[in-house]
């Protein structure tokens, strides 16, 4: 699977959290997660879970803690394919 | 003096109807809202019948977002709706997300008797034992917290006031409107949404079904199967679904010249301490008598002004004590009892939720003049035959009824009486 691929999926995940109007050819590599898509904080556990479950791959909670941009989880997902 | 208090908007999401226009027509009708579940068959249930409001999963995708639903149970689905149904019928718009206007003047008291039992049953219990919490995410907190109803509800409406969720069984409902009611007259607050709301879940369920205080005897005749006052009584059907008030004071709904459907001139709440003859689950009768004459008296009213009743009456061993009691507080004679039904012949018995279910068709009972007819007590209890005249069967139309008294007993042996009275302006 392709970076581009990655995002793409990654995007589609966070769209279901997000209470932000931004749309969806807005969203880059740079885009905060909870500043830009104005998702509740608590929501970034499934988020993570969610990346385990469509990519299958595992996620520890150091990993977790260090995604704040759209580009942090796509490379954390790409680095664990 | 203190603050009057006043009706001024309404939700349900009931077995028999949501919205009040379709509520009020399967009052009127006789329409009943229970429905066989094949689920409890399947879970050989011994009463396999229950009160489930329809098309949830439809409104739902009305009311709220995707966002929202990943963190929201029946419970508080119901809850959810029926609170913004109050909100708007009472004049307001619902509140943006992203806008930062709170309602400081406005709370919430809804209740529930069990709560979250679907989200516990399904996710909580099974992914712990398993070894999988981690799996749980982060949704699960706040739908099994027992304010996760109330909470939900500040957030969809931005409310500022006290936010709570009550709880004393079956007389959650009634409870949490007479708090509210409290919270306005002591000028703490100006509008409180209040009312109740219970799951419809086999895990709330389950335990009624095994203490053998459901009807069993009804699974092929649901509409038939919640018989309050009847000789075939044989226990209650489990209901669900919430009813939600808005209480204001009158001061307040005359400078926004809101619709008034009622006046709650007082109530009162107690316990019977489990003693003379009360337990966990069966009422003290001292107790109930002095829930209804206090309420009396905190309304400034005699037991001679009601002109209705909507008992409690669930179908159980104790609605003929629940006539004697109400006779023996309201201190009239049998021949003078007044008109008295049962809403849950119609929508089962609402557990938490009940009071607020019941004291939605209260309020449209007062405001459009009718008593809604009891169904399934053609064969009335031998100890209610001296009562048959007051017993309404069919729905009446009448334009006497002023005053009406709605009370709700719940396990722990706990009572809460309310009473209303029309709005003549």
């Amino acid at each position: 699977m392709t970076q581009d691929e990655v995002f793409g999926k990654v995007v589609e995940i966070l769209s279901k959290y997000s209470k932000s109007d931004l749309p969806a050819d807005k969203i880059n590599m740079e885009t905060s997660i909870l500043d830009d898509l104005k998702i509740n904080s608590a929501r970034l556990v499934d988020i993570v879970l969610d990346f385990e479950d469509v990519f299958d791959i595992e996620v520890d909670d150091d990993d977790a803690d260090s995604v704040i941009t759209v580009g942090d989880g796509v490379k954390l997902i790409v680095s664990k394919l | 003096m203190s603050r009057r208090i006043v009706v001024t908007g309404m939700g349900i999401i009931a077995p028999n109807g949501h919205g009040l226009d379709a509520y009020e027509t399967a009052l009127r009708n006789g329409t009943s809202g229970i429905r066989f579940q094949p689920l409890l068959e399947e879970l050989k249930f011994g009463c396999r019948v229950a009160g489930v409001p329809e098309n949830v999963d439809g409104l739902s995708q009305k009311y709220f977002t995707e966002e929202q639903l990943m963190a929201m149970n029946s419970n508080i689905k119901f809850a959810g709706i029926a609170a913004i149904d109050a909100w708007v019928d009472a004049g307001f718009e619902v509140p943006a997300e992203d806008s930062d206007e709170v309602f400081w003047d406005t709370g919430a008291i809804v209740g529930t008797g069990i709560g979250g039992m679907d989200t516990t049953g399904e996710r909580l219990v099974p992914l712990t034992d398993s070894g999988k919490s981690r799996r749980l995410g982060s949704t699960i907190v706040e739908q099994v917290m027992g304010s996760g109803i109330s909470a939900k509800i500040a957030g969809l409406l931005a409310l500022g006031n006290q936010v709570t969720t009550n709880s004393c069984a079956c007389s959650t409902g009634t409870e949490a409107i007479i708090e509210a009611m409290y919270r306005i007259q002591s000028g703490r607050a100006k509008r409180m949404l209040a009312g109740g709301s219970e799951a419809a879940s086999q895990y709330t369920w389950a335990g009624f079904d095994a203490m053998r205080v459901l009807n069993r005897n009804f699974n092929d005749a649901p509409e038939k199967a919640s018989r309050p006052m009847s000789a075939s009584a044989a226990g209650f059907i489990p209901g669900s679904g919430a009813g939600v008030l808005m209480l204001e004071s009158l001061e307040s709904a005359l400078e926004r010249n809101a619709r008034i459907y009622a006046e709650i001139l007082g109530g009162a709440i107690n316990c019977g301490g489990h003693r003379m003859g009360g337990s966990m689950t069966a009422p003290n009768p001292t107790s109930v008598q002095r829930c209804i004459r206090d309420a009396l008296r905190e309304s400034g009213i005699n037991g001679n002004d009601v002109d209705a009743v909507n008992g409690h009456l669930t179908a159980t061993f104790a609605d003929p004590y629940e006539f004697n009691n109400w006779q023996k507080a309201l201190d009239v004679s049998i021949d003078k009892f007044p008109l008295t039904n049962a809403t849950k012949s119609l929508v089962g018995h609402g557990l938490g939720a009940a009071g607020g279910l019941e004291m939605v068709a209260c309020v449209l009972q007062v405001y459009k003049g009718f008593v809604h007819g009891s169904v399934n007590c053609e064969d009335l209890h031998e100890k209610l035959q001296p009562y048959a005249a007051s017993i309404v069967q069919k729905t009446r139309e009448t334009s006497e009824l002023d005053i009406l008294a709605k009370a709700s007993f719940g396990f722990g042996d706990v009572n809460a009486c309310l009473l209303i009275k029309k709005w003549r302006g």
